[in-house]
């Protein structure tokens, strides 16, 4: 199984400032792409640099910012591969941010054409 | 000729989970494997009385199951041209089906998955686990048939689209996801318990707690939880009178049962190497089961297990409870002091039993006008008509003796 994890804060939550059970981002990316678990990721520019597309009635619709205004924003993204969701759920909780503030596993929806 | 119908409830009863569980783990879909399931109990009321009963029953019908889930799936892959998967099911037709105890625990775990929202794993439990039927299920969650059987169904692929795998968890997490099963268990029961006069859910989830146990025999939690449970239901018969709440305290004791009371204590005699919550609360449930009348209670030990469990787990409720206790073992004036500390709490606001717990500890104080205040703000309060009807009672007591 293929999953989309989104790195986002939590503005609703203290971090977890001990960091326990987490590993440093450096060891969590070198530790996934060795197992092969990890296929990509990055970090991102805040909401300020984001641009929103839209395409109504024909035209060509871009302005700037995030399209939901939160106070939580997406930090960054990892492409999982795993056998099955709790190994997805044993990666993600060794992320940094697990403890920082919170991820999103979002399964692969294939399509098929 | 024995009772067919007789024969197959009871191998119903005992094999259904274990067939359900394996055909789920083989065909990786719950949907055909309860269906197939039914069909194979409809085709041994057809054969049974003309065949006989076979020698055992059980496997009969996992062979049933089993032949009939291939022809389904063979079908489907024929009918969608996907012929290699055809070759797939070939060889699942050959396969035996190992490992059947581990598929009833696999089956629970999935079912009580942290990524499900709660009801859903409430509901998935009592359809699949306990093989209630969907309108029971429906009606534990006071929704139509209907509406139950959709949310079944959301679940069901949520499984299957978001990957939650039919396994019992790695070790590093399986003492916290057999913590969410537990907690199935035990909300099943609670809401049996409040809510329907038969206990029906209550028994369940008895049922579900002893299964558990089996597979776990080395859980004490598990072992903790079934002692528990069973010490609560022991007192069914005599919590209510001619459909009235009656408190512990004012508890008919030669009604309570004494057999699951037997079987619970006999649970909680093994050592324990964990002590959890559910171990807490079991052996304060062990203390008031040990006591022949409300007034031989040994205070001083609940006073200590809610202690202990206030430490673990510090939730206003069980601060609550450790004040009554409190107010039981030091008096009234003792209790009242630590119901002080307790009054500011948010979590408490509007919480019917805080007020019936002043009531009272004042009443006994020697203040009954006051006592009498609280407890007319607790019956304001409380969500359902029993529990007005004896805040009411007793509030009627208080005053009568206020005016003597």
């Amino acid at each position: 199984m293929r999953y989309l994890m989104f790195v986002a804060t939590d503005p609703e939550n203290a971090p977890d400032s001990t960091g326990e059970g987490t590993l440093a981002i450096e060891e969590w990316v070198a530790k996934n792409d060795a197992a092969g678990t990890r296929i990509m990721g990055n970090r991102l520019r805040p909401a300020e640099d984001a641009t929103t597309v839209r395409r109504r009635d024909g035209k060509v619709l871009v302005t700037d910012g995030p399209f939901a205004e939160s106070r939580e924003w997406i930090a960054g993204f990892d492409i999982l591969e795993c056998a099955d969701l709790d190994e997805a759920i044993a990666i993600a909780a060794e992320h940094p941010m697990a403890a920082a503030g919170r991820l999103e596993l979002r399964p692969f929806w294939p399509l098929e054409f | 000729m024995p009772d067919v119908h007789a024969a197959l409830a009871d191998v119903v009863a005992r094999e259904r989970l274990r067939v359900v569980a394996s055909l789920i783990r083989v065909f990786g879909d719950w949907d055909l494997a309860d269906d197939m399931f039914a069909e194979a109990t409809e085709r041994a009321l057809r054969r049974w009385p003309v065949d006989g009963i076979p020698a055992n029953p059980g496997a009969w019908l996992t062979t049933t199951a089993r032949r009939r889930a291939i022809d389904v799936v063979r079908r489907r892959a024929v009918e969608s041209g996907k012929l290699a998967e055809v070759a797939m099911q070939e060889s699942r037709e050959t396969g035996e089906l190992p490992a059947i105890t581990d598929d009833r625990l696999r089956l629970m775990f999935t079912c009580c998955h942290p990524a499900l929202p709660l009801d859903a794993r409430v509901a998935l439990t009592l359809k699949v686990v306990a093989g209630l039927p969907t309108a029971a299920v429906g009606r534990a969650f006071l929704v139509s048939e209907q509406t139950i059987s959709k949310r079944l169904q959301r679940a069901k692929q949520k499984i299957a689209n978001a990957g939650i795998p039919y396994r019992v968890p790695t070790e590093e997490m399986l003492p916290e996801r057999l913590d969410g099963v537990l907690t199935v268990v035990y909300l099943i029961f609670t809401e049996g318990w409040a809510g329907a006069a038969d206990g029906a859910l209550a028994d369940e989830a008895i049922r579900l707690g002893r299964v558990l146990l089996e597979l776990l025999p080395s859980s004490d939690e598990a072992r903790a939880l079934l002692a528990l449970m069973l010490l609560q239901h022991a007192r069914r018969d005599a919590r209510t009178v001619d459909g009235s709440l009656v408190t512990l305290e004012d508890q008919d004791r030669s009604r309570w049962d004494t057999d699951a009371i037997g079987e619970a204590l006999a649970l909680l005699r093994a050592p324990a190497r964990e002590r959890g919550s559910y171990r807490i609360q079991a052996e304060i449930a062990a203390v008031h089961a040990n006591a022949p009348h409300a007034d031989h209670t040994d205070w001083p030990a609940i006073v200590a297990g809610y202690d202990e469990l206030y430490r673990i787990q510090p939730s206003p409720v069980v601060a609550l409870n450790r004040a009554v206790a409190i107010g039981m073992a030091d008096g009234p004036h003792a209790g009242l002091a630590v119901l002080d500390e307790l009054a500011g709490d948010p979590r408490l606001s509007g919480y019917h039993p805080l007020h019936a717990v002043r009531g009272e500890l004042l009443a006994r104080a020697g203040q009954p006008a006051d006592g009498a205040i609280e407890l007319a703000r607790a019956a304001e309060l409380a969500a359902t008509e029993q529990e007005r009807t004896q805040i009411r009672r007793r509030l009627a007591s208080l005053q009568s003796a206020d005016s003597e």
